[in-house]
């Protein structure tokens, strides 16, 4: 026992000091290029954590879209800020920063350090065990229709937090198109090997999309890693230079990104008025319901996060 | 020490990491990396006090809020992107403009 906790320790000390580390490098490093594949490389340790903190279900949302989307997103962002030609005076400081950066400035720092000390104090003086809500999901977990605890809490228990998250992700998708989306960066054809792997990867991104959805009933996995994975699937497919047709650009698309939130509202509606209550499901139909939900929201969360790594508003897309 | 104190320990310490960051550096890519760093450390707080339990199985409502919070945190960041390069085509310069005082 003695040498299995030793083992965590030797673990554990790396790993949060290489969070921390890395953590350090993304936000101090000079290069800006540097700093978001440091960050890359922090989410990929943050995942690690995950694990460590029995939290699979976490660790596989993190890898798929803090380490996989994000990284895309940042890295699409830094290219286009370094492609931009507005000010040529100013475009070797776009991806720069000004000289004051890496000087320490004294007053936040000193604010900072008595806020991290006052929080590490609160966390510190927390009671050493308590069991928070699990006793309340352990009881309700047989009539919630699934029997992993988290989609149990997703998808059931706190349902109505996961209705506003689709409807925050639609507000994000909905903010990008109305400030026009960003200019286009000329394309480069893909090489022969993404060419590729890509079309090697997709298939099977799409089964392991369709595994996960399917076991999260059970096991680690669910909706939102199912439609996380959906999304990198779709940002590959967007780097490999693939586009989809025009005609499914306009309704379709619009449709599918809708129809995650609108499930989740038609299914808030249609359990009003049996069970009296928001998204509170007949018990006997709970698993069946949950899972009609997830499918649902997998696809839609896929199509949000693909689109908002493209960027272009639909209607760009049909006129070119 | 119990592992949950220290990764919620380390949790706080990227919290603070990224608000320093947030308030020092002017450029805004690096802002929302800060915002993202502490977004992390939030997670890791939220999740390690979750492994108090005296049972094998750790607390699922954290668990539950995380994910919901990773995929917000995404969308989030894409939308301050686009907002930044929106700002950097009308300004040149990807700073806010109370950070100019030359």
């Amino acid at each position: 026992m003695e040498a299995i906790t030793q083992l965590q320790y030797a673990f554990d000390a790396p790993l949060g000091l290489g969070l921390l580390w890395l953590a350090w490098r993304t936000l101090a490093c000079q290069d800006l290029f540097e700093a978001v594949v440091s960050f890359a490389a922090f989410g990929l340790l943050m995942s690690l954590a995950w694990v460590r903190l029995d939290a699979p279900d976490v660790a596989l949302a993190e890898v798929a879209v803090g380490v996989g989307l994000t990284g895309a997103l940042l890295l699409a962002a830094l290219a286009k800020l370094r492609s931009s030609k507005m000010n040529e005076d100013a475009a070797g400081q776009l991806g720069k920063e000004g000289s004051e950066v890496g000087r320490p400035q004294w007053l936040p720092l000193v604010v900072l350090l008595s806020v991290a000390a006052g929080l590490g104090h609160a966390v510190w003086s927390l009671p050493l065990y308590s069991a928070g809500l699990s006793p309340e999901v352990a009881l309700h977990l047989e009539t919630s229709g699934v029997s992993n605890p988290v989609t149990a809490v997703l998808l059931n228990f706190r349902a109505y937090d996961t209705l506003l998250e689709m409807v925050v992700l639609l507000l994000a998708l909905l903010g990008v198109w109305t400030l026009g989306g960003t200019a286009r960066r000329p394309e480069a054809a893909p090489g022969p090997v993404l060419d590729t792997l890509v079309r090697l990867l997709v298939p099977v991104l799409i089964l392991v999309a369709a595994y996960l959805l399917w076991v999260g009933a059970h096991a680690p996995g669910g909706a939102f890693q199912a439609g996380a994975l959906l999304g990198a699937m779709g940002v590959l497919m967007l780097l490999a230079g693939w586009r989809l047709r025009t005609s499914l650009m306009a309704l379709p698309l619009r449709l599918t990104v809708v129809a995650g939130p609108g499930a989740f509202v038609a299914m808030a509606v249609i359990t009003l008025f049996i069970e009296g209550r928001l998204l509170e499901y007949p018990p006997q139909h709970a698993g069946t319901l949950i899972l009609i939900l997830e499918t649902v929201a997998a696809l839609s969360i896929g199509a949000t996060l693909a689109a908002l790594f493209l960027g272009s508003r639909p209607q760009d897309l049909e006129n070119r | 020490m119990s592992a949950a104190f220290a990764y919620a320990l380390v949790g706080v310490g990227l919290f603070s990491l990224g608000l320093y960051a947030l308030i020092v550096h002017a450029h805004l890519l690096r802002k929302i990396l800060a915002i993202n760093v502490m977004g992390s450390g939030v997670f890791l707080v939220l999740v390690a006090l979750g492994g108090r339990t005296r049972e094998a199985q750790p607390d699922a409502v954290p668990h539950a809020m995380v994910i919901t919070g990773i995929v917000v945190a995404v969308s989030a960041s894409a939308l301050a992107l686009t907002l930044m390069l929106k700002l950097v085509a009308e300004t040149g310069r990807a700073e806010l403009p109370t950070h100019r005082r030359e």
